[in-house]
């Protein structure tokens, strides 16, 4: 599936450790401008994809290719158009901010050097370390050098692996509204096993686990689903005991739990709003109606539902 | 080109920027120095030849003392990441580096000890063909030995390893001589020891003799040194 919009395809990548799978049978595209979330737990093969994407090392099987180069055999021109920042970010903690990224621009050829490290540190917000040396900058402004490195060339395609490790909640921020904002122009990988992270930045996000892609989607439709089902959260202020049973009858609904002395979990059908049926029908029988919600599951439930799937599918293999 | 004299400059910035340069490039010269004024005041003659053939063990532990950051250390803080993913061949990293330490050898070894020539030439009448080509042998000399070290630094991720891995390889080559020995010296194994053994293809230069076979020598050194150092570095990624 060869497009003009295709900027990162990756084809049933695999990487041994020795005997050890990191990869197996990894595939997946990135469109242009697209921010793609790359989700997993330590280990699951975050690094090792992102590794093999900047040529950092070749792939044991499957082939890779980044605006329309293979990552391995046109290694040098897909370097050219990567901005990478590594999960250990790469700094010389002699060299001053400036240098540091005039040595980073010289490297990827940049022709106007100035004006591209003063853009790049603007937009990270260090233009005030300019001469400081890195090694005295705190853990936030490393990392920001680290992502101004990234950026200097102004690479079609940006890789950022663990990009917000070891920031204060307002840089995370920051760094997040930076990376939405580079989206369109640029493609964008990022890693992260934070999960509000993919939520809030990524347009699409794949989960990984074990080597393995357990799932690909937008954070919504993820959510929707794992879920399989609706869920609405009900509280009475008069509880019955008959009250399952008669909620359980109106149509769509699947099964009524029970969560305490006055709280009910409904589960209805998929797409369906069953709602407004419920709240007739307790106001026919004079339940009283203290609240009624719909429980939306968060990405960390998806998240751990779908790595613990895929342990368990895996153990019975 | 560019991306070459870009990992060289960046080279020579770090070596100013840290103690190491200054503490080995002192401790070189006051040694080199206090020989210098031994031999001159003991055979009170107008050559350097004395000297250099000092020299020459002088830097069997100097030459790995400049090297043993260069790749260790990138590997160490992982900054060979950078490196490996810019738009540069594997190779200009390493000859980058390489000419890196070969530059501050000369200026801040070499280059002072200038002044002996000076010295000499005020209070004697020296024959200056020799003393030139004998630095033109040492400094071949101390490139083999810097290309060994930055190989030594491509093998570890430890500075100090390096430093003794460097020394180790030195110190075979230097008494790969005594092996044929034992190996007889008429056989192959004794005239490839011997042809091995680095220093001797050194002495000649001081004497005021350039022969090709030792020129050949030394850029053969430097090219396998540096080429294994490339493959080293290839491999890392597949591992």
């Amino acid at each position: 599936m060869e497009n003009g919009n295709v900027m990162i395809q990756a084809q049933n990548l695999a990487k041994m450790y020795g005997n050890a799978h990191a990869l197996r049978d990894v595939t997946f595209e990135v469109q242009k401008g697209e921010i793609l979330g790359f989700l997993g737990p330590n280990g699951a093969g975050k690094t090792t994809t992102m590794r093999i994407l900047t040529g950092f090392m070749p792939p044991s099987a499957g082939s890779a290719r980044v605006a329309g180069f293979d990552v391995f055999t046109d290694s040098i021109e897909v370097r050219k158009r990567i901005g990478y920042l590594p999960e250990s970010v790469p700094l010389y903690y002699e060299m001053s901010v400036w240098d540091y990224l005039d040595f980073a621009a010289r490297l990827r050829g940049v022709k106007d050097r100035d004006t591209a490290i003063e853009r790049a540190m603007e937009m990270t917000n260090i233009s005030e370390r300019a001469d400081q040396l890195i090694g005295k900058l705190s853990k936030g402004y490393k990392q920001r050098v680290g992502i101004a490195q990234a950026i200097v060339h102004n690479p079609e395609v940006l890789i950022l692996d663990e990009p917000t490790i070891g920031l204060d909640p307002k840089q995370i921020i920051e760094i997040r509204n930076l990376i939405k904002s580079l989206a369109g122009d640029h493609t964008v990988i990022l890693s992260t096993h934070i999960l509000p992270e993919v939520s809030q930045t990524c347009s699409r996000i794949l989960i990984i686990n074990d080597g393995k892609i357990v799932a690909e989607d937008t954070p919504e439709r993820l959510t929707a689903r794992v879920r399989g089902a609706e869920h609405i959260h009900l509280q009475v202020a008069q509880p019955a005991p008959e009250i399952p049973t008669e909620i359980e009858k109106v149509q769509g609904v699947l099964g009524v739990t029970a969560k305490g002395d006055n709280e009910y979990e409904i589960e209805t059908n998929l797409g369906a709003d069953r709602r407004a049926d419920i709240a007739a029908l307790a106001v026919q029988r004079g339940w009283g109606v203290l609240e009624m919600r719909p429980v939306s599951m968060s990405l960390e439930e998806v998240f751990l539902k779908l790595t613990t799937e895929e342990k368990s599918a895996g153990d019975g293999e | 080109m560019a991306n070459l004299w870009t990992i060289t400059w960046r080279e020579l910035k770090a070596y100013f920027a840290s103690p190491i340069a200054y503490v080995v490039s002192a401790l070189f010269l006051a040694t080199v120095g206090f020989l210098f004024a031994l031999i001159l005041l003991n055979g009170r003659e107008a050559s350097l030849r004395g000297v250099f053939s000092n020299m020459n063990f002088l830097l069997l532990l100097v030459a790995p003392a400049i090297t043993m950051r260069l790749l260790a250390e990138e590997q160490r803080m992982g900054t060979i990441e950078l490196l490996l993913t810019a738009p540069v061949h594997d190779w200009q990293v390493v000859v980058g580096k390489f000419l890196g330490s070969v530059i501050l050898f000369a200026t801040m070894l070499l280059g002072p000890t200038l002044y002996y020539v000076l010295l000499i030439g005020l209070m004697g009448k020296p024959d200056y063909g020799p003393i030139l080509t004998g630095y033109i042998g040492i400094f071949l000399l101390g490139a083999s030995f810097l290309a060994i070290g930055v190989f030594a630094s491509a093998l570890t991720q430890n500075q100090i390893v390096a430093y003794f891995i460097g020394i180790a390889i030195l110190i075979m080559l230097w008494i790969a001589d005594a092996g044929s020995a034992i190996s007889g010296t008429g056989n192959l194994i004794g005239s490839a020891l011997s042809y091995l053994a680095i220093t001797k293809h050194f002495t000649d230069f001081f004497r005021g003799v350039v022969s090709l076979t030792d020129v050949i020598y030394a850029f053969s050194v430097i090219a396998v040194a540096l080429f294994l150092a490339t493959q080293l570095l290839q491999t890392r990624r597949w591992r």
